[in-house]
C-alpha cells in the first residue's frame, strides 16, 4: 500500500472510532462529567472545605488536576478497549484484517480514537470544573503533552486489553481490579508527602502517581515526582506496549486461529 | 473470455497446505490447488471439510501450518499486503458493525484498501444498486432482512475492485428468487474477466455456475476436475415423467421403471442409454410424456457417491 492510501486507510480508522463514540455519547461523554461533578461536590466542596490547603493549594484546586487525567485516562482505556473487542465480537476486525492495512496503521488509529474521546472528556471535565474552583495553567506544554502521551498510554493498554480478552468480563477485569486502584492510590486526592516513607516508596512503583504529578505540575506547578522522570516513564511505556501490540497483531494473538 | 494478450496465470496456486489447531484437529492434511485466471470454481465438501479453513488462510484470517499459497502469483509469506489487495471476501457469517448503515460498511471497507472517498461513494453507489440496496444505504445494517445483509457483503467485497472474488456460502438462507438473480450477477462479473471461487451447499448452483471444482473432504481434495467432466462420470440419472395415462404401464426392456402416482413416473437411465427407446414404447402404450426433470440434481448424487466413498 503506497502512503497515500496508507493514509486513507488510517483516517478511515479513525473517523470509525470518532463516529462509534460520538453515536453513543450518552454512554460515552456524558457520564464521565456527571461522575467528576459528584467528586467536586463531595470531596472538593463539602469534604474539601473541611481539610484546608494541601501543597499551598485549596482542597479543590488541588485535586481538580488528578480529577481531570483520571476521566481521561478512563474514557481513553474504555474507548479502545470496548471498540476493539466489539470488533471481535461482532468480527467486524475482518474487515481490517483481510485489507492490506499494516497492523502500525490499525493500532494508530485505534488508539488515536481513544485519545480523542479522552481529550474530548478532558476539556469538557475542565470546563465543568471551572464552576467550582478557579484554574491557571503554569505550564502549558507540560499540561498538553502529558495529557496527550497519558492518554495515548492508556488508549494502547485498553488495545492489550482487547486482544486478549475473550469476553465482556475480561474487559471489565483490568479496570476495575487494576486501574482503579491504582488511580485512587496514584496521587488524585492526596500528596504522597502526607504518607510514612515506607507508603512514600511503595507509591513511587505507581505509574498513575507520576502521570497525575507530571500533569499537576503542569496546571499548578507543584509535584511529588520530578516530571523527567514522569516523561521518560510515560514515553517508554508508550514504545513499550506499541511494539507489543504490533507483535501480538502479527502473531494474530486472540485475532486469527 | 476476453484474449488480454497475457499468458494465462493462476489466480490461486496451493501447494502442500496444512492446518492443524491448537487442539490438535487436522483440518488440511495438504492439499494442492490451482485455480486459473478468470475461472468461476467451486470448492465443494461436507462441513467440517476444511473449505472454510482454506478461505481463511488464503484471506488471512487463519494461520497456515505449512505449504504455499500464491495469490496471481504473489506469495503470501512474501507480500501478504500485495496478496491481499487483490482478494475479495465475502465470508460466511455476517461480518460487519451491527450499529453502522449500510453504505458506511462498505465506504469504510474502501478506505482500508487505500481507495479516496469520492471513488469509493462512487463504487458503493455503483454495486449497491447493481445488487439492489442502495435505496437502503442509510439503513443500520442490523434492520436489513438476511438477503440484504449477503448483497452488501458481496458489495462490500467488491468495491476495491479485487482480481479474485471468495464467496463462502454466499446465498446460504436465501428465497430462490434472489439466489437466481444473484447468480446472473455474478456470471456477470466472471463474464467481465473477475476470477471466482465459490463454496456452497447448493449444488445445482454450483453446477449451474462453476466450469471447475474441486471437492475437499476430511482435509483432502478428493476431486479436482471441470463440472463436464465430473458429471460425465454420472452412470445413472433418474427422471420422474409427467404422464397422461391413468392405466397399468407395461415395464419397457432395459429400463429400471418404478410408479409413483397415476400420474408419475420414474425411470433410471444408465449412462450408456438413449431416452428414444423409452418415448416410444411408452408411445406405442398410448402414454403421453407431458414434462420430464431430474430426480436429483446431478451433482448431487455425484457428491454423495464420492463423499460417500470416502466416508466408508
Amino acid at each position: 500500500m503506497n502512503p497515500h492510501g496508507t493514509w486513507i486507510a488510517f483516517r478511515t480508522i479513525l473517523r470509525k472510532e470518532v463516529t462509534r463514540f460520538m453515536r453513543i455519547w450518552p454512554q460515552t461523554l456524558v457520564p464521565p462529567v456527571i461522575t467528576m461533578v459528584l467528586y467536586f461536590i463531595i470531596f472538593g466542596t463539602l469534604i474539601g472545605t473541611r481539610i484546608g490547603e494541601m501543597g499551598g493549594f485549596s482542597y479543590m484546586e488541588y485535586i481538580t488536576p488528578g480529577l481531570i487525567m483520571m476521566s481521561v485516562t478512563n474514557s481513553a482505556y474504555s474507548n479502545t478497549v470496548s471498540s476493539f473487542f466489539s470488533a471481535k465480537f461482532q468480527r467486524s476486525i475482518e474487515e481490517m484484517l483481510i485489507s492490506p492495512v499494516p497492523n502500525y496503521v490499525i493500532i494508530l488509529g485505534f488508539a488515536l480514537g481513544g485519545v480523542l474521546r479522552g481529550l474530548i472528556i478532558g476539556v469538557l471535565v475542565t470546563a465543568t470544573s471551572l464552576f467550582f474552583t478557579k484554574l491557571s495553567v503554569h505550564h502549558l506544554a507540560v499540561t498538553l503533552s502529558i495529557v496527550v502521551l497519558t492518554a495515548l498510554l492508556f488508549s494502547l493498554g485498553g488495545l492489550v486489553n482487547a486482544i486478549f480478552a475473550r469476553s465482556f468480563d475480561d474487559i471489565s477485569i483490568v479496570p476495575t481490579f487494576v486501574l482503579t486502584p491504582l488511580t485512587y492510590l496514584g496521587g488524585v486526592f492526596y500528596s504522597i508527602n502526607l504518607l510514612p516513607e515506607f507508603w512514600q516508596g511503595v507509591s513511587k512503583a505507581n505509574p498513575i502517581l507520576y502521570m497525575v504529578n507530571a500533569f499537576r505540575y503542569g496546571i499548578l506547578g507543584v509535584s511529588d515526582i520530578r516530571v523527567e522522570v514522569a516523561f521518560t516513564m510515560i514515553a517508554a511505556a508508550i514504545l513499550l506496549l506499541f511494539a507489543l501490540i504490533n507483535l501480538l497483531l502479527n502473531r494474530g494473538t486472540g485475532l486469527r486461529s | 473470455m476476453e484474449y488480454t494478450g497475457r499468458p494465462a496465470m493462476n489466480a490461486l496456486s496451493i501447494r502442500g497446505l496444512t492446518k492443524t489447531y491448537a487442539n490438535g484437529v487436522s483440518a488440511l492434511t495438504g492439499i494442492d490447488l490451482d485455480v486459473a485466471e478468470g475461472d468461476f470454481f467451486g470448492l465443494l465438501g461436507p462441513n467440517g471439510a476444511g473449505k472454510s479453513t482454506t478461505i481463511g488462510i488464503i484471506c488471512s484470517l487463519v494461520r497456515k501450518s505449512s505449504g504455499t499459497v500464491r495469490v496471481f502469483d504473489v506469495d503470501v509469506d512474501e507480500n501478504f499486503p500485495l496478496a491481499k489487495s487483490y482478494i475479495g471476501l465475502v465470508p460466511q457469517e455476517f461480518n460487519f458493525s451491527v450499529f453502522e448503515q449500510a453504505i458506511q460498511v462498505v465506504t469504510n471497507q474502501a478506505g482500508y484498501y487505500g481507495i479516496p472517498s469520492a471513488l469509493a461513494h462512487e463504487r458503493a453507489e455503483y454495486y449497491l444498486g447493481k445488487l439492489g440496496i442502495w435505496a437502503k444505504r442509510h439503513e443500520p445494517t442490523r434492520f436489513l432482512s438476511g438477503g440484504m445483509k449477503r448483497r452488501l457483503m458481496i458489495a462490500r467485497a467488491l468495491l476495491h475492485e479485487p482480481r479474485l472474488l471468495i464467496l463462502d456460502e454466499p446465498t446460504a438462507g436465501v428465497d430462490i428468487e434472489l439466489r437466481r438473480s444473484m447468480w446472473a450477477f455474478l456470471r456477470e462479473i466472471n463474464e467481465a474477466g473477475r476470477t471466482i471461487i465459490l463454496t456452497t451447499h447448493y449444488l445445482e448452483e454450483a453446477e449451474s455456475l462453476c466450469r471447475n471444482l474441486a471437492i475437499i473432504d476430511d482435509g483432502r481434495i478428493i476431486q479436482n476436475t471441470s463440472v463436464r467432466k465430473l458429471l460425465s462420470q454420472l452412470n445413472c440419472e433418474t427422471f420422474v415423467l409427467d404422464v397422461d395415462s391413468g392405466d397399468e404401464i407395461d415395464e419397457v426392456s432395459g429400463y429400471s421403471m418404478r410408479r409413483v402416482d397415476e400420474g408419475t413416473l420414474e425411470v433410471d437411465v444408465k449412462r450408456e442409454q438413449s431416452l428414444n427407446p423409452l418415448f416410444a414404447a411408452l408411445s406405442t402404450q398410448g402414454v403421453n410424456v407431458l414434462s420430464m426433470r431430474n430426480k436429483a440434481n446431478r451433482l448431487e448424487e455425484l457428491f454423495l457417491d464420492l463423499v460417500g466413498e470416502e466416508g466408508a
